[in-house]
């Protein structure tokens, strides 16, 4: 489980996050909605050690992540697909997959069968350059990347951005299998809150960098009050 | 046959060849450091000189040559990184002239402190192969074992380090470093250890140049003696493009042939400019150099 407890970070004056606290569950997927400039590409961005908390921790099966490095964290099995997917163009979708797996728990070849098997459009375009690749199929190989390295934890941000509905539907879809099927926590940042709420266990809403709801999706999903306030969803 | 390999232009892309492999081998290094890190490394030719007097200056203790010339390597090596860990990181982030300028005033600062230990006289240390040409029959053959010797070793030290970016697993981490630090961190990989890494296989290199350098029986190796080796490798490394290690190589090489040629046919005062006229024009043509690839991106 991930414990986060009076996490506060700022950039300069600006506060990105004021003294949130919630638990990610192990296991299922938590997913963190709310506006532009809510927090969430930041928060993520803690867990992971790319941003340093003014304040607060980040307690991870109990050890604390706040003050650890990127590198060092990733080694602990928290996969982190961050926003525009981060492929490297220049590299092959191959050589993408054995950096991911570089320092991950699992075997190369039989993480690159588990991934094909998962994705099969990569397995055709392994020796393509990413650069060359679909929204979709770098979304893919973004996930492949990831998950080659079987971690425990998976943070997700903006997995839908620039996806066609169709598409989105299929990386929920897989999003949702991955954690049933392998008991992988995911901690998914979404833009699109109805889709995300429909594949999430728990929702925490952030609001201008504070946590304005805490709560199972379905609850979350049904308040209309939240959908309309912080979500911009019509009711 | 004969005739075809003792031939005037034959003799000229032989003789070429020698300076050729040293322009390439110092373009080499300054796309390793300018790929990892956004630096021009206007000390390399200097950490490499230091580098190859340090481990040569052993010869005057009599440690065998093959000694000297592999201790070379991770001489420069380690320059290569300190130089990196203690001057350059805090200038990561700062703007651009910042680590220009640190550069330029470690280029001083070793050649002062190399001048004021081992003096600013010509130091040739010469390898156990004779300098004489081959001969057929009556004729001579632009090349010598030495020469030869020196030209496999940066085949050879070239070929290394493209396996090892191109084959292994370090490599890998090398680049994907140098091209998405950020990423790189998230997926595992000691992203820091890595651009040190860089820098110090990119002095290594330079360092064996320098000893090529050195072993030349006329030139032999001064404290400064490796400016002239790094304004035309910095021209290699331009006209191949700064991303590319095989257009440094191919950009060195046909350098030291041009630079043969025109010394053979024209004037040897009219070299450089010759240099800096190729550079203009690739630069006009393909402003990225020739062989760097531009990234296809879909969108």
């Amino acid at each position: 489980m991930i414990r986060i407890s009076g996490l506060s970070v700022s950039y300069g004056a600006v506060r990105a996050l004021r003294d949130i606290s919630f638990d990610v569950p192990t296991g299922q997927i938590t997913t963190v909605i709310g506006a532009n400039g809510a927090g969430k590409t930041t928060l993520l961005r803690t867990i992971s050690g790319l941003a340093h908390p003014a304040a607060g921790s980040i307690d991870f099966d109990g050890t604390e992540l706040v003050g650890m490095r990127t590198e060092e964290i990733a080694r602990r099995g928290i996969g982190h697909v961050p926003e525009g997917r981060g492929v490297i163009e220049e590299f092959t979708v191959l050589e993408n997959l054995r950096l991911g797996a570089l320092h991950g728990r699992g075997k190369l070849a039989a993480g690159l069968e588990t991934q094909f098997e998962l994705f099969p459009a990569l397995a055709s375009r392994r020796r393509q350059h990413a650069g060359t690749l679909s929204g979709g199929e770098r979304q893919m190989l973004a996930m492949a990347r990831a998950l080659i390295g079987e971690p425990s934890v998976l943070l997700l941000d903006e997995p839908s951005l620039g996806l066609a509905p169709l598409v989105t539907r299929d990386v929920m879809v897989t999003i949702r299998g991955l954690c049933v099927e392998r008991g992988l926590t995911v901690v998914l940042v979404e833009q699109n809150a109805m889709s995300a709420l429909q594949v999430a266990d728990r929702a925490v809403v952030l609001h201008l960098g504070n946590v304005a709801a805490d709560d199972r999706a379905e609850v979350v999903r049904a308040d209309e009050n939240l959908r309309h306030y912080y979500l911009g969803v019509a009711t | 046959m004969d005739a075809f390999l003792t031939s005037r232009n034959v003799s000229d892309i032989l003789f070429g060849l020698v300076n050729g492999v040293v322009y390439g081998l110092v373009g080499l290094g300054l796309v390793l450091i300018w790929r990892a890190t956004r630096v021009l490394n206007f000390a390399l030719g200097a950490i490499a000189t230091a580098g190859a007097y340090l481990g040569l200056g052993l010869l005057s203790f009599h440690v065998p040559f093959w000694w000297c010339f592999l201790l070379c390597i991770p001489a420069g090596m380690v320059l290569g990184g300190l130089t990196e860990r203690l001057l350059v990181r805090p200038l990561y982030g700062k703007p651009e002239i910042n680590p220009i300028v640190a550069m330029v005033g470690l280029l001083i600062l070793i050649e002062a402190v190399v001048g004021s230990i081992w003096g600013t006289q010509n130091r040739s240390v010469l390898p156990p192969f004779s300098y004489v040409d081959f001969h057929l029959g009556a004729n001579v053959v632009k090349l010598s074992p030495l020469a030869l010797f020196q030209v496999s070793c940066a085949v050879v030290l070239a070929l290394a380090i493209g396996a090892l970016f191109r084959f292994t697993n370090l490599g890998l981490q090398l680049r994907a470093s140098a091209v998405a630090p950020e990423v790189s961190r998230l997926l595992g990989v000691r992203v820091s250890r890595m651009l040190t890494l860089g820098w110090m296989l990119a002095c290594g290199v330079a360092a064996v140049a320098a000893v090529i350098v050195s072993s030349g029986f006329i030139s032999g190796l001064t404290p400064s003696g490796m400016e002239g080796p790094f304004a035309a490798g910095f021209i290699a490394a331009a006209v191949g493009g700064l991303e590319s290690p095989s257009g440094a190589l191919v950009g060195g090489i046909s350098l030291g042939i041009l630079e043969a040629f025109v010394t053979d046919y024209f004037n040897p005062n009219l070299v450089l400019p010759y240099s800096l006229l190729v550079l203009v024009v690739v630069l006009m043509v393909r402003p990225h150099g020739l062989f760097t690839r531009q990234v296809v991106r879909r969108v």
